[in-house]
């Protein structure tokens, strides 16, 4: 068995100091069963969210060596354990305790983008007909787990604060997987531009770095979505061939 | 968006550089500035040069891709609108402004990249440091992104795009003329120098950028919500994103190669150099 330690923040509303503590580590352990083993050594006021432990809920999202991961899905071997491991809570959210931060800002972000509005059925039984082809696109962004590790990174949430402006990859991934549906008919394209700040992104990609679900969020979320606003804002001869084109 | 209105508090924005990050993450961004630096100061003299940017030795037709089409140049390029000597300028020129062939060019490819999706993110890190790797500390406060003036304009690719793919043809047109040879009779066969294949490599590389574009992408089926419907427009889209998947990759690929062909014609037309002919 051999040793390893972790450097954790621990306070509460903001004021953190970080904590170091050595543990015995064992084979195929991951960041959050060391945090458990601090936890059971001594620290059992450490606060930490998590519930799977298999990289499904999205819980456990934190700070490991300055990059968002899941504790849970963080192999210590897969780190250099001859330095401290830093474990820190998120920072483009509120901070509660320990590693535990606030993430309702993604609920109340969530709710500003217009629901999924399917076309009348095409079947008499209520029931619709497509092509796996034309769902397939947005299956990849249904795989989403909401760990918000996306936000997290994004610099204009984390370092610009613009929470207010700004909805972030997460929801650009929701948004895509309900405006990019071939069911829906609700039209998203003037809120992404305007309330919900897609022109924000400058596409530095981190969000698609860090998601564990591995969804191409810039690629294939945002970036689409971003020419979709330039169809309806930004590009002349779309809105000439629009308006000839008649009406359905 | 509709929040509660109330400011929600965070943690203080780090300074410029700070990190808990342990690996080296200054490296890429680093690397990426000294590529597309080298590629711009590279392109800028040469592009000043104004010369040795045809090839015709043993009947051969090479053209620099930063001076096709060409517009003005020497006679035996056959330019397009007059012949300029080379090293001189056409009599309307104002004489204190520099002249060569390569401006009337290389705003269409090099304002293609500046607004293409894969090197704004690259350069607003390495050159902007906005940020300058993920999860480390910026060097500014304010912040405007793409959402308003000045980089509202980058919404303008889809339009460089446009402009692009015809050079595409133009490029594949050269690379086929280079695989043509004209003899001291004045008769024309084929044949296959170094600098043919350059070429040939060069408008391949240029077009499997340019077709992963995601302006492209959005244009073939993207923009509608079946574009995958079957039939030829659902290939077209799967093809194009099969490409866009590898857009970095071929944005670096036909980066260094474009730098490349110019520079072996470059070194051929000066003498410097001698092509090998295969066939
Ligand atoms: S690509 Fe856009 S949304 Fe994703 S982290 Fe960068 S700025 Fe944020
Ligand atoms: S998109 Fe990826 S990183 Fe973002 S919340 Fe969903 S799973 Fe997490
Ligand atoms: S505990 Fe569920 S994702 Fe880590
Ligand atoms: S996105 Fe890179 S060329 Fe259009």
């Amino acid at each position: 068995m051999s040793k390893a330690t972790f450097r954790i923040s621990r306070g509460s509303g903001g004021d953190l100091t970080p904590a170091d503590y050595e543990i015995e580590i064992g084979e195929g352990m991951v960041v959050l069963d060391a945090v458990h083993q601090i936890q059971y050594e001594g620290a059992s006021d450490l606060a930490v969210r998590w519930n799977c432990k298999a990289g499904k809920c999205g819980s456990c999202s934190a700070e490991i060596n300055g990059m968002p991961r899941l504790m849970c899905m963080t192999r210590l071997e897969d780190l250099d354990l001859s330095q401290p491991v830093t474990v820190e809570p998120m920072r483009a959210f509120p901070h509660v305790r320990d590693l535990v931060t606030d993430v309702s800002f993604n609920y109340r972000a969530k709710k500003s983008i217009k629901p999924f509005k399917p076309r009348k059925p095409d079947n008499a039984d209520g029931t619709w007909n497509m092509k796996q082809e034309d769902v397939e696109r947005v299956q990849e962004f249904r795989k989403c787990i909401e760990c918000f590790l996306c936000q997290d990174v994004c610099h204009v949430l984390r370092d610009h604060h613009k929470h207010e402006e700004f909805i972030g990859p997460r929801h650009f991934v929701y948004s895509a997987a309900l405006e990019m549906h071939p069911l829906d008919t609700e039209d998203r394209v003037a809120d992404l531009k305007k309330a919900q700040g897609i022109g924000y992104c400058n596409i530095t990609k981190c969000c698609t770095v860090v998601c564990p679900e591995h969804i191409k969020i810039t690629d294939n979320a945002i970036i689409p979505l971003k020419e979709r606003v330039v169809d309806e804002f930004y590009d002349p001869l779309t809105k000439l061939f629009r308006m000839f084109k008649p009406k359905k | 968006m509709t929040t509660t209105g109330t400011k929600i508090p965070l943690p203080q924005q780090r300074a410029f550089g700070k990190t808990t990050r342990t690996d080296r993450w200054w490296l890429k961004p680093l690397l990426v500035f000294l590529g597309f630096g080298a590629f711009v100061v590279y392109s800028t003299w040469a592009a000043f040069q104004g010369t040795n940017y045809f090839y015709g030795v043993d009947g051969a037709d090479y053209i620099s891709p930063f001076y096709s089409p060409l517009l003005f140049g020497v006679a035996e390029a056959h330019p397009l609108i007059s012949v300029v000597p080379e090293g001189g300028r056409p009599p309307w020129w104002p004489g204190w402004m520099p002249f060569s062939a390569a401006f009337f060019i290389l705003w269409a490819p090099g304002g293609f990249r500046f607004t293409c999706y894969y090197y704004r993110g690259a350069y607003y890190k390495s050159f902007w440091l906005d940020p300058v790797n993920c999860g480390v500390g910026e060097p500014r406060k304010g912040y405007r992104g793409e959402q308003k003036f000045p980089l509202i304009f980058q919404n303008i690719h889809r339009y460089f795009l446009y402009v692009a793919l015809i050079f595409i043809i133009i490029l594949l047109w050269d690379a086929m003329k280079a695989f043509w040879f004209t003899d001291i009779d004045g008769i024309g066969h084929f044949g296959i120098g170094l600098g043919s294949v350059i070429m040939l490599c060069n408008a391949i590389f240029l077009g499997c950028y340019t077709c992963g574009c995601h302006s492209l992408r959005h244009l073939v089926g993207g923009r509608k919500d079946c574009g995958t419907c079957s039939g030829p427009i659902g290939k077209t889209y799967s093809c194009v994103s099969g490409l866009n998947g590898k857009h970095m990759m071929w944005a670096w690929i036909s980066l260094f190669w474009v730098g490349f062909t110019d520079f072996y014609i470059r070194m051929c037309a000066a003498g410097i150099w001698s092509d090998p002919r295969f066939f």
